[in-house]
């Protein structure tokens, strides 16, 4: 035990690190060298760098920002690159990653700073699709009506999205040339439309995904179901929702 | 409904395989026929089609119109999308990049096809008869040879990754096992049209159709 902690203590993880300082700067990389303790993860070498803002050339650089808040992989604010997948942070641990660590924040959103970005064309999407369950109104309307077990079962796995935005940056529809609205946002009309309540406003969740940039944007590419960090089944989702659209186009077309 | 991207992307979808991957079909059996029944056999084939009333009118709707839009609004669809393959290189991710890839090529190598075959023939600087050692001219030259081939596999793979794409879009196939056999099965699709066309390649390549060829060429030196 002790030969192992002394090994451990002479151990360095190497990142290189892409960082700006403001979101219309330029991009630069920069490499520091951290001190290994066992089950470190990215955030914790982050941490490190906080604390001790010294490159691998012994240069002195400010601290990198990054996001992160929940620490277990539910809350999806610590989503970034990290040798080239976009994933969370946290659950990133050193021992099983290659090393030098890239990290880069995921360009596709707006880059606010190193490794901060902007996910707020994300809930702009929720809302756009109503992704909620109206049931206020000016007196008790009672309860809803139940939900079947068996489809409980599937749509909470797709209530465990968490809006980190991994799916978009894997998308090759979601760009600058692009409107598409990407996958989450899709899988949230699905999990809203399976509701009982839900349901009553299935039709204006679906008409939201047939304007533009809507569902038509998906181009089966598929690295949103691979890259999934919570494994949720969005490509089903999504051929699930264009077979309700293709329902909901022809219902209108024939005054249904 | 609001105009905006999502008719004119379905009806992409849509025209792909009704009726253009129907067209693909039917040119894949027409071609054949060269390697089944060599030049008579080719020139029956060409006399059928001819045979159908209003046949303009039937290419017009049924092959040029749809060719003009699937290709121009495909050409918008690939300029929206990134390649992404090397981060993410996933069988599917791979097949989605070919789309377009190979997109781009059939809709360049339609033209010029189309160019060399059926405007020669508007034209009347080829007649239906001649059709057969027309291609055998056009395939001898080695060069061209080998772009018809790239073409038609590219051509045929579009075709049948498009089928694909198309059941996931209209909400035919929707769970993973479903996309699954589809895809099995557009493969088999794609290997089978592939060696249609192949074949009949090799086929306009051969002597009977130099031959019918160098016939056409003294009737003409004759006449």
């Amino acid at each position: 035990m002790a030969e192992t902690t002394t090994i451990a203590a002479g151990r360095k993880v190497k990142f290189v690190i892409t960082r700006r300082e403001r979101p219309e700067a330029a991009s630069f990389t920069e490499e520091f060298e951290i001190p290994y303790r066992p089950n470190m993860n990215v955030i914790s070498a982050l941490m490190e760098i906080q604390r001790n803002p010294v490159k691998s050339d012994g240069g002195k650089t400010s601290p990198v920002c990054w996001e992160s808040n929940c620490l277990e992989e539910v809350c999806g604010a610590c989503s970034m690159v990290i040798n080239g997948k976009p994933r969370q942070a946290c659950t990133a641990l050193v021992d099983k990653l290659e090393q030098p660590i890239r990290l880069e924040p995921m360009s596709t959103f707006p880059v606010v700073r190193d490794l901060v970005i902007n996910r707020e064309r994300m809930f702009g999407a929720l809302k756009k699709v109503k992704a909620w369950i109206p049931i206020d109104g000016t007196y008790d309307l009672g309860p809803g009506p139940r939900m079947a077990e068996s489809k409980r079962q599937w749509a909470y796995e797709l209530s465990k999205c968490m809006t980190c935005g991994v799916c978009l940056e894997a998308c090759p529809n979601v760009n600058d040339r692009n409107s598409f609205i990407g996958p989450a946002s899709i899988s949230q009309v699905r999990l809203f439309n399976a509701h009982p309540t839900g349901e009553m406003n299935a039709h204006e969740r679906l008409d939201a995904l047939m304007e533009e940039g809507g569902i038509e944007g998906c181009g089966n590419s598929q690295n949103c179901v691979r890259s999934c960090p919570k494994g949720i089944p969005l490509t089903t989702s999504i051929a699930a929702m264009n077979r309700d659209t293709t329902k909901h186009l022809f219902k209108q077309w024939l005054g249904m | 409904m609001k105009g905006n991207s999502y008719l004119p992307r379905k009806l992409h979808s849509l025209l792909g395989v009704i009726p253009l991957g129907l067209f693909i079909i039917e040119h894949a059996l027409t071609n054949y026929s060269a390697y089944e029944g060599g030049p008579e056999g080719f020139q029956k084939s060409i006399n059928f089609l001819n045979s159908v009333p209003l046949v303009f009118w039937v290419e017009m709707f049924v092959i040029w119109l749809p060719i003009l839009f699937h290709g121009v609004y495909g050409l918008y669809i690939a300029y929206q999308s990134n390649l992404n393959t090397g981060r993410f290189s996933y069988g599917r991710n791979w097949a989605f990049t070919l789309q377009r890839i190979t997109g781009v090529i059939t809709f360049v190598f339609v033209a010029w096809h189309f160019y060399e075959t059926r405007i020669q023939v508007a034209l009347g600087n080829v007649a239906h008869e001649d059709l057969g050692s027309h291609m055998n001219k056009i395939v001898s030259d080695p060069l061209v040879f080998a772009v018809y081939i790239v073409a038609v596999i590219a051509a045929t793979f579009h075709f049948a990754n498009g089928l694909w794409a198309f059941l996931v879009s209209w909400g035919v196939t929707v769970g993973p096992r479903a996309q699954k056999v589809s895809s099995n099965i557009c493969m088999v699709i794609f290997v089978i049209i592939s060696a249609l066309f192949l074949l009949s390649l090799f086929a306009f390549r051969g002597d009977e159709f130099a031959s019918t060829a160098a016939a056409a060429l003294s009737s003409v030196t004759v006449g």
